[in-house]
């Protein structure tokens, strides 16, 4: 059994065999209370929608807002946004997660509230996880406020000397010629961290290039001969390329104790079969 | 019992370690069979204090030949129980591993030892403009260690997240004697977030030790504001405005009438004594929003009826967080005992909770100080008593559960930042339902399938054996 989203990222991890009986999660806002910063969505909910919803709010979560894309299906997959840098990982954005686990059970991971920490932190081990430990159905997630402003720089200087002069750049990304930058906060904020942008060799710009097809940690970009393109979101140990590299391989202990998770959540293996983390 | 040289757990362990750093003196395990709870039942095996990870792979096998459970510990300055040894396990003390491995200022990254303080860290990475941003109020004394242990917060946790948002990778001794790095100092690989999972887990999974910390950018800008209300409920309705406005803050604190008073007299931090509630906010970042959302703040303050102070330079900020952290030891003043409890409430119903803490501490005739994280609905009522009063701990223990159950009826959690331990073990099935436990049951046994790193902790007793039911459907008209 697997749970589909929008497709946009399935093939991430390996793919399902054909007899696997696929299912929708419930979608739509269930409660949004934005003086408290937080909401609770069905997973299957689009991401444009969540987006949407809290914009009305001036509110937004650190989740990518990928065209087609639900929730539960970003945050089942775990690719961080391209704001990581300065705006937090995708694994801290969600508060509770309540999912069907192997025997059919629903399962709350977390709490509601902004702060918690009572008992083990299976939200964060669900990040990532492709749906293999157990089928997310509902989502409490915290909100941040919208920045006032925002701008995209770009230009071919250094990154590593852009991210040392820039306070809280929210996003740093470099294919080895251009540097691309982007900025969000208050006006007068951006308007000084621009300039100094400006300073090292930026110019304003739309947006941030297109991003090549594979995502790697930055250690797999060592590994082999480089090929094809690259593009490094600076600060956050991971980059894209347009072709696919060889993964690294992973410590047999950790490798050891993905598939004890695996054997102790979904000892049948009916959860997401064919998929695997550490293909992610 | 009495642990002799002649006892093969002693003398496997005396293989490992000198033998001035694996200790059983009756007073050494007596210290270690407590920590800064009020738990008193705790009783410590030999005490070990392992320089390397090598050490403690050769504490942990000791351990598991002999079938003796292991209990993980910092400095012991944890508040519920997590430390407590049950049944004279193996303790296994970091305070020996305390350094600083290495600095990457570039990469915002330091690998650091589990028995390093927390505000030694951030005084080594002073020079880099850099530091580590949880900071709890016990961070001249509590470790790194117990900090990821605990997943342990602090005021400064508001905007930032604590400790898991700050931790990149442990290294970790399991409970089989393997050592395996979680996480990706890097920043990112692929797999599950064993880091993530570890972190918070109240060393019932291994034992950590060497962390991977992710460092934060010392602000350029920093606004420090004490407004003062005259009542508790301008104060909170504050805290909810500012939250609301679309701040987040630095840091959200408040304290009440009776704290202020202790603490003004303890350390004289200038606050106003005649208020019944001071909040602290703290913005910090650049110096176009600082100044905005400072402003912003003491205008929402005044609307409410709040007098506005702001800290004119370091001095005065550096007092009034003084004051703030000084709030425990100032207590002695008024009864030689506390009880901290540590709930978390959403923060649109902290008005009504507080009141109702002061309803529930008048009902059991004790009394009560809040100082606490206001801007994650983080409660932290001391509950002020003498111990040598006869019954005393009885009324302190009902008023403590009356309080978590009405935290949990509006919809807030157990602990925000303090950890189950043995203190709210068995208050977790007011939280969790069988199911909820059973598959945290689950990723305990996926690390430590015989349970003997620090065992009696967080789960309640039963959790890891409930009778599962199969079932073969998913619920109807829960998947569309």
């Amino acid at each position: 059994m697997a749970v589909v989203g929008g497709r946009t990222q399935w093939e991430i991890g390996g793919q399902c065999p054909e007899e696997t009986r696929l299912v929708r999660a419930p979608a739509g806002v269930r409660a949004f209370d934005p003086a408290d910063m937080t909401i609770r969505v069905g997973a299957g909910t689009p991401v444009e929608e969540l987006d949407a919803a809290l914009a009305e709010a001036g509110q937004r979560a650190n989740l990518p807002v990928l065209p087609g894309a639900t929730v539960g299906g970003v945050l089942a997959v775990g690719r961080d946004d391209l704001h990581a840098l300065g705006r937090g990982r995708l694994r801290d954005a969600r508060l509770e997660v309540v999912y069907v686990g192997d025997d059919g059970r629903l399962v709350t991971a977390g709490g509601p509230t902004v702060k918690n920490v009572s008992g083990f932190d299976l939200c964060r081990l669900l990040a990532g996880s492709l749906g293999t430990l157990g089928l997310l159905g509902e989502v409490i997630l915290r909100t941040w406020p919208r920045p006032a402003a925002q701008q995209w720089l770009a230009g071919p200087c250094d990154p590593v000397e852009l991210r040392r002069s820039m306070y809280w750049p929210s996003s740093i990304l470099w294919d080895g010629e251009i540097t691309w930058v982007h900025l969000e906060g208050h006006e007068s904020d951006v308007k000084s961290e621009a300039e100094l942008a400006r300073s090292l060799g930026c110019e304003p710009t739309d947006g941030p290039p297109s991003l090549p097809a594979y995502r790697v940690s930055t250690g797999a970009l060592e590994v082999g001969q480089p090929t094809g393109s690259y593009l490094v979101q600076i600060g956050t140990g991971m980059a894209y390329v347009s072709e696919p590299r060889p993964i690294p391989d992973a410590d047999p202990a950790v490798v050891a104790l993905h598939q004890r998770l695996k054997s102790e959540f979904d000892p049948r293996g009916r959860l997401n079969p064919g998929r695997d983390p550490l293909a992610g | 019992m009495k642990f002799r040289k002649a006892d093969p757990l002693m003398r496997d362990l005396r293989r490992v370690l000198p033998s001035d750093r694996v200790r059983v003196a009756p007073l050494e395990r007596s210290i270690m069979g407590r920590d800064a709870s009020i738990f008193e039942g705790g009783r410590a095996g030999p005490v070990c204090f392992p320089i390397s990870t090598e050490e403690v792979q050769g504490c942990v096998d000791a351990a598991r030949r002999h079938g003796r459970a292991v209990v993980p510990r910092g400095a012991g300055t944890g508040l519920a129980g997590g430390a407590v040894p049950l049944e004279e396990p193996v303790v296994v003390v970091a305070t020996k591993m305390n350094r600083l491995l290495s600095v990457d200022a570039e990469q915002r990254v330091a690998w650091v030892q589990p028995g390093m303080i927390n505000l030694d860290l951030s005084r080594a990475l002073a020079p880099f403009g850099l530091h580590f941003a949880p900071d709890p109020s016990s961070q001249q004394v509590c470790s790194l260690g117990g900090n990821v242990g605990t997943n342990a917060g602090g005021p400064h946790c508001l905007a930032l997240g604590v400790t898991s948002a700050h931790v990149l990778a442990a290294e970790v001794v399991l409970m089989s004697g393997e050592s395996v790095v979680l996480g990706d100092a890097g920043g990112w690989t692929p797999g599950l977030d064993l880091r993530g999972a570890y972190v918070g887990s109240e060393g019932m999974l291994g034992v950590t030790t060497a962390i991977a910390v992710r460092l934060t950018r010392n602000p350029p800008a920093v606004e420090t504001l004490l407004l003062a209300f005259d009542s508790v409920d301008a104060a909170a309705q504050t805290v909810s405005a500012v939250i609301a406005d679309g701040i987040v803050p630095a840091a959200i604190e408040m304290m009440d009438k009776n704290i202020i008073w202790a603490v003004e007299n303890f350390v004289g931090a200038g606050f106003p004594t005649d208020a019944a509630a001071v909040v602290i906010v703290e913005v910090d970042g650049l110096p176009g929003g600082v100044a905005a959302e400072a402003d912003r703040v003491a205008e929402l303050a005044v609307e409410r009826g709040g007098s506005v102070r702001r800290a004119t330079d370091d001095e005065e900020r550096a007092l009034i967080w003084k004051g703030r952290k000084s709030a425990f030891g100032a207590i002695a003043q008024i009864k030689p005992n506390y009880y901290l409890h540590d709930t978390v409430v959403p923060r649109t119903r902290l008005a009504e909770v507080m009141n109702q803490v002061y309803e529930i501490v008048d009902e059991h005739d004790l009394q009560v100080m809040n100082v606490f994280h206001a801007g994650d609905g983080n409660l932290h009522p001391l509950l002020l008593y003498d111990g040598r009063e006869p019954g005393i701990m009885d009324r302190v223990h009902a008023a403590g559960s009356a309080i978590i159950e009405a935290s949990l009826a509006v919809g807030g959690v157990l602990s925000g930042e303090h950890g189950i331990g043995i203190e709210k073990r068995d208050f977790m099935p007011l939280m969790f339902s069988e199911a909820d436990l059973d598959a945290q049951a689950r990723l305990r046994r996926a690390f430590d399938p015989e349970e003997m790193a620090n065992p009696g902790k967080v789960l309640p007793t039963g959790a890891s054996c409930a009778d599962v039911k199969a079932l073969d459907n998913i619920p109807e008209g829960v998947w569309g």
